[in-house]
Formats: C-alpha cells, structure tokens, sequence
C-alpha cells in the first residue's frame, strides 16, 4: 500500500461553480480514487462533483522562480479595476 | 400492535444495526485511512438506517419505548438479524466478503421493498437504496480486486468465501414475519430477492475468478432469535453503558 499512487481531488460544491481542489489520497487507479475521494472528502454533502488527477501530472512551478514569477506584478497595481467610479444603481459587480 | 409487522421492521433494523456495529469496530484499525473511512462510512449508513427504523418499530409496538430501548435493552434472544451480519469480522478481506454477499441481498431487497403497501417501509427502503447501491458497488470492487489480485488475496478470498457461504441461505429463507409481511402486501418475497442475488454472486465472483461454493447445508436461526455465539459478545459491547447507568444521555 505504501506502492500506492497519489491522487489529488478537487470538487465542485455546487452546480455552476469550478472544481476546487480540497486535498489528497492514495488510490491504486482512478476508479478507486473517486470513490475513496468520495469518502473522503463528500461525506458532509460538500460537492456534487468530482476530479480526481494523480499527482504526478500535476506540474508546478518552482518556489526558487517565484522572484521572477510574481514580485513584478506587485507594482502594477493599475491592473487592479479599482480606479474607477460606479455608479451606486450598479450591483453584482 | 401489530406484531407481525413489528417482527418484519425489526428484521430488517437488526441486521442494518448489528452489521453497522461490525463495521464501527474497523475505526482506526482499517488498512489505511481512505478505506478506514469507507468502512465507517458504511456503518453509519446502517446505523442510520437501523435508527429510521427502530424508531418506526417503537411507534409500531405503542408501548412507549424508544429507538434507544429496542437498541440497548434487547436480550440476544431478542434480536432478528441473520447470522451472516453477526460473523466476525476477521481481516480486511473476509469483512469484504461478508459485507459483498449482504450488499447483494440487502440491494434487492429494499429495491423490492420500495413498493411496500407500508409508506413508511417503502420511504425508508427509498432513502437507503441509494447507501446500499453505493456500499454494494464498494464490496463488489474489492471482491474483484482481491479475488483477482495476487496469489494471497485470492486464496484469502476464496478461504473467506468457503467459510461465509453457510450462511447465505438464511437471507432467503421466510420467517412468520417475512411470510405474514408478504401476504399483507407490504413485505418482500425472497425468493425473488435471490434470484438478483444468485446473479449479481455468479457475475463478480467470475470476474474475481473466484469459485462458487458448492451448496452444502446452511446455517440459520438468527430470524427466530437463535444466534451463533458472537452476538453476545457485541450486544455486551454496544450495550454495556446503557445497562450500566440506565438512561443516560449524551
């Protein structure tokens, strides 16, 4: 069992909504992984929906880029929308 | 109080409870924590159920008990449940097959109870169907995983299959309760049960490349009150706070 893949689970928790990652499991292939997902993660009525990814296709970048990656956006606060007016009849924005 | 319906609801409650506490006693202890968590999953399911229906044969009995009465305060000689939900449940695989040949039984069972002329039997039954679709494809799963796995867990399989069978063929046999039940419409015939049974064995113990056993003399008793010895043993167990201070409460 300690030969057994890793799985990574994301569920969606309402129709409409995207699959959000929650976590993961140990499953010998996809089939078993849905369903230890199942019961794993679904059993308080969180989700009607499940993906389940073995782990090792998820790709991920490197902590040691995250310099290079993300601090050059952390000036850039123009890309914000939040330099404009509405008006107060506007909603759901 | 209709007795005979009485008897039938604590059938069917009985066995959803006392295999519900066989499968509690896998917390912790499962063989790694995603099945240890399918394992009681499936017990509360048949906790649940063993509640909704306790507490239906409570009001049925009118004598002002509780679910927790019918629960706690039974004497073995009391409880109805077949003998098969009672077995021990031994390793990983053997509580695999007992819970595959009672998922088998217990899916076309209340797929038939659905139609019972009771509406709340037939609401119950609704409700559960859709747990015990589930757990049925969970131990049909691991039937084929195992019967079909190595060496050592076919042969652990097979060895847990050879001991269990004797007792299959308590699941269809008609109790007074079973048979009264039946005629009054609201109850379930057996033996159409076991024929979605002999077909549902025979096709995932195939594709587990597991043997059938040969029919040989069955065990039975449970449904009249006569229990193998491990029935004591867990109803000391489950019972033992409520006859130690009676009436307590969380």
């Amino acid at each position: 069992m300690k030969n057994w893949p890793l799985w990574e689970v994301f569920v969606r928790s309402k129709q409409g909504l995207h699959h959000k990652h929650v976590g993961s499991l140990h499953a010998t292939d996809e089939k078993m992984a849905i369903e230890n997902a199942r019961d794993v993660y679904t059993r308080r009525s969180e989700g009607v929906s499940l993906w389940v990814v073995e782990s090792k296709h998820i790709h991920a970048s490197s902590p040691s880029e995250s310099a290079e990656l993300y601090d050059p956006a952390n000036d850039k606060i123009y890309r914000h929308p939040t330099f404009y007016d509405l008006p107060d009849e506007l909603e759901h924005i | 109080m209709n007795n005979n319906l009485l008897n039938y609801v604590l059938q069917i409650s009985d066995n959803a409870m006392i295999l519900g506490h066989r499968l509690s006693e896998w917390c912790g202890h499962g063989p790694i924590l995603e099945q240890d968590i399918a394992l009681t999953n499936i017990a509360l399911d048949l906790i649940g159920q063993a509640r909704s229906l306790y507490q239906y044969a409570a009001t049925v009995d009118g004598q002002g008990k509780t679910e927790d009465d019918l629960a706690y305060l039974r004497i073995e000689t009391k409880y109805k449940n077949v003998l098969l939900v009672e077995q021990p449940n031994g390793h990983f695989g053997s509580t695999i097959v007992r819970q595959f040949l009672f998922d088998a039984y217990h899916y076309a069972f209340y797929k038939a109870l659905v139609n019972s002329a009771d509406e709340t039997l037939s609401a119950i039954a609704e409700k559960s169907l859709k747990e015990v679709t589930y757990h049925l494809r969970f131990s049909s799963e691991w039937m084929i995983r195992l019967g079909d796995g190595t060496e050592e867990s076919h042969q652990k399989m097979q060895d847990a299959l050879n001991s269990l069978w004797a007792f299959t063929g308590e699941l269809f046999e008609m109790s007074d309760a079973d048979t009264s039940a039946l005629e009054a419409g609201y109850g379930v015939d057996l033996s159409s049960v076991k024929s979605f049974w002999d077909e549902k064995i025979s096709e995932i113990l195939k594709m587990a490349t597991l043997e059938k056993p040969e029919e040989a003399w069955m065990q039975s008793g449970g449904k009249q009150g006569r229990h193998t010895e491990h029935l004591g043993y867990i109803l000391t167990e489950m019972q033992y706070m409520q006859r130690t201070y009676p009436g307590q409460e969380w």
